[in-house]
């Protein structure tokens, strides 16, 4: 489990096609979360490092969405320490976490219902957008100079996902796999340090699947942004991905490339069963 | 022009008039009920509490001053000094904002997350809690509020229509002013809510909660403003039916009469609010002077709205813009 520990100690490195995957960004230490008598994580620590696609996989029920909780801030720890950023992060509000620059999508798609796709994206500006409620009010000046900055970005996200047809259209109207490509749009509209995907391919048929993939992807190619996203169909998400947490019943039980994931017995176990003879 | 029908618009036009002063009290409950699925029974009191300060304020009026008398055996009563209604009026909502913050801080913070009879339950404590602060506050003997609204018959209106019709239509100046004001009011929320960052956070909590603080939006913040903007809607209520009646304890009574304009216009349609208010104003106006009066023995308007309202909830349960809940299988 202990691997590659020449990439770990160097601050950047190059992928095979030709990315590059900067020093740490995000670390976890020794996280543990109880919902009252029941460890959901057990001891967990790993990084992820600035510009990679980071896995976090397992069966259902192995603590995945519990620890994208821990780092969004929507749950606080009992133990450990998440550091970010260099600095060790207190414990925070979820609002505060995003808007230190962490956005995230969520397993059941949370969408502004009743907005517009674009309402919806400009939505995820809020965390960029200064002047004070007096300014807004007034909407003179500096407010609607920033208004006008802040829709181009939300444009150009729409553009780039390819959701510019449907742009005015009530969310509640949508069908489920374009949801959750606006769900996407406005954690991306906040240009954020760290993308966070709750399962962004379950429930989706293949060719929407692929779309998915390509998407995620080209977002982190394009915009260099770092993505942790949670699959449990692991197919995907060994095409996906620099490197891979594995989780089972709240412990860590590999971690490292898909390739070196893939061949570790206790994840074979984990998701084949074991053999008990 | 027939005497009955010139009398039956005149009853039209002034039950519109009071139906403005229904959707403004209305506008409250909406606002709130809408960002954070609390059903603001305290809405008539904070009128109600906002006419005695702004009240208070102008009068330079010792807030507390029976208390502090008794306490003390002092005999304050008045600064002495009378303060522009303009600038009572701000100082008011300062005070209704710091009411606000107070309301999220001590009460609503640590209700987060309950069922809604709970935050009901907490803010008919609110109402009464608030009733008896603005009683000892600002002693309970009836007030005239005057901030310089004009009053009294319309001269223009009724000359016009004398000389057109042959009638002179009677429309109070005041109500005029409260239609103006009350659409100003509209339209400005409606601009806020659609075109700033504060509005779009605010429909971003109405909407999801989850939603809304995965973008960086702080429940507390929106929760404050939006108490604070209904602080501010109950303000414009306080000082329209303030200056119409007197400011006087029987104020917060009216906001009962928003319950059945809420449930004609829905819950959380700000159109519906007025729309509804509009309504109630006019039905009960109509139904007393066409159906009520001659036919009934009269005093129907005490009870008319409330049973439009019976009848609402029966065929159409969600009001005339309230969203339709479906529930799925």
């Amino acid at each position: 489990m202990e691997r590659d520990s020449v990439k770990d100690q160097a601050d950047s490195y190059v992928t095979d096609d030709g990315r590059t995957i900067g020093p740490t960004v995000m670390e976890m230490k020794n996280i543990t979360l109880r919902f009252g008598g029941v460890e959901a994580i057990k001891d967990i620590s790993f990084d992820i490092r600035e510009g990679e696609i980071r896995a976090i996989i397992g069966p259902n029920g192995a603590g995945k969405s519990s620890m994208l909780n821990v780092i969004s801030g929507f749950y606080v720890p009992q133990e450990g320490e998440v550091w970010y950023k260099g600095a060790r992060r207190p414990p925070m509000k979820p609002y505060q976490v995003a808007q230190q620059g962490i956005a995230r999508t969520f397993q059941n798609i949370a969408l502004f219902e009743g907005m517009s796709v674009l309402d919806n994206v400009m939505t995820g500006r809020l965390t960029q957008m200064k002047s004070g409620l007096l300014a807004q009010s007034l909407w003179k000046g500096k407010a609607e100079r920033e208004e006008i900055e802040n829709r181009e970005i939300a444009e150009k996200v729409i553009d780039f996902l390819e959701i510019q047809a449907i742009r005015k259209t009530p969310v509640a109207r949508l069908p489920y796999g374009l949801k959750k490509r606006v769900e996407l749009a406005r954690a991306l509209a906040a240009e954020p340090t760290i993308l966070l995907l709750d399962e962004p391919m379950a429930g989706m048929n293949v060719e929407e699947k692929e779309d998915m993939s390509r998407f995620i992807l080209d977002v982190n190619d394009e915009f260099g942004t770092t993505i942790a996203l949670i699959e449990h169909d692991m197919g995907v998400v060994m095409d996906l991905s620099d490197r891979v947490v594995v989780m089972d019943y709240g412990r860590k039980i590999g971690d490292g490339s898909p390739d070196e994931v893939r061949n570790n017995q206790e994840v074979i176990d984990a998701y084949l069963g074991m053999a008990h003879d | 022009m027939p005497e009955q029908l010139a009398f039956t618009i005149e009853v039209f036009l002034n039950g519109l008039m009071a139906g403005v002063l229904y959707a403004l009290v209305a506008l409250g409950f909406v606002l709130i009920y809408k960002a954070s699925g609390i059903f603001n029974y305290a809405q008539g009191v904070m009128a109600l509490f906002a006419a005695l300060t702004l009240v208070g304020i102008m009068e330079g009026q010792v807030p507390f001053s029976h208390l502090i008398n008794a306490i003390l055996g002092t005999e304050v009563h008045h600064f002495g000094w009378h303060i522009p209604a303009f600038l009572a009026i701000v100082l008011t909502m300062v005070v209704m904002i710091v009411l606000a913050y107070c309301v999220q801080r001590f009460v609503f913070r640590y209700l987060v997350g309950q069922e809604p009879i709970i935050l009901f339950m907490a803010t008919i404590g609110l109402a009464y809690f608030l009733e008896g602060v603005g009683d000892l506050m600002w002693g309970s003997e009836i007030k005239t509020l005057d901030v310089g609204l004009p009053q009294g018959i319309n001269v223009w209106i009724d000359e016009f229509t004398f000389n057109a019709t042959g009638y002179g239509f009677f429309i109070d100046n005041l109500d005029i002013v409260a239609s103006i004001v009350a659409a100003i009011l509209v339209i400005g929320l409606v601009m806020f809510a659609q075109y700033t960052k504060q509005g779009r956070a605010m429909r971003a909590v109405a909407d999801d909660h989850q939603a809304a603080l995965s973008v960086g939006v702080s429940l507390n913040f929106i929760w404050i403003l939006v108490w604070s903007l209904a602080g501010f809607v109950a303000l414009v209520a306080g000082i329209m039916w303030g200056a119409k009646s007197g400011v006087q304890f029987s104020l917060s009574l009216i906001a009962l009469k928003a319950l059945p304009v809420l449930m004609l216009g829905g819950f959380t349609s700000i159109p519906g609010a007025i729309v509804g208010g509009l309504i109630i104003g006019v039905g009960e106006k109509l139904f007393e002077f066409l159906i009520g009066a001659p036919f009934l023995g009269g005093a129907t308007e005490n009870w008319f709205a409330y049973m439009l309202a019976l009848v609402f909830l029966v065929f159409r349960p969600q009001g005339l813009f309230g969203e339709k809940i479906i529930e799925r299988v």
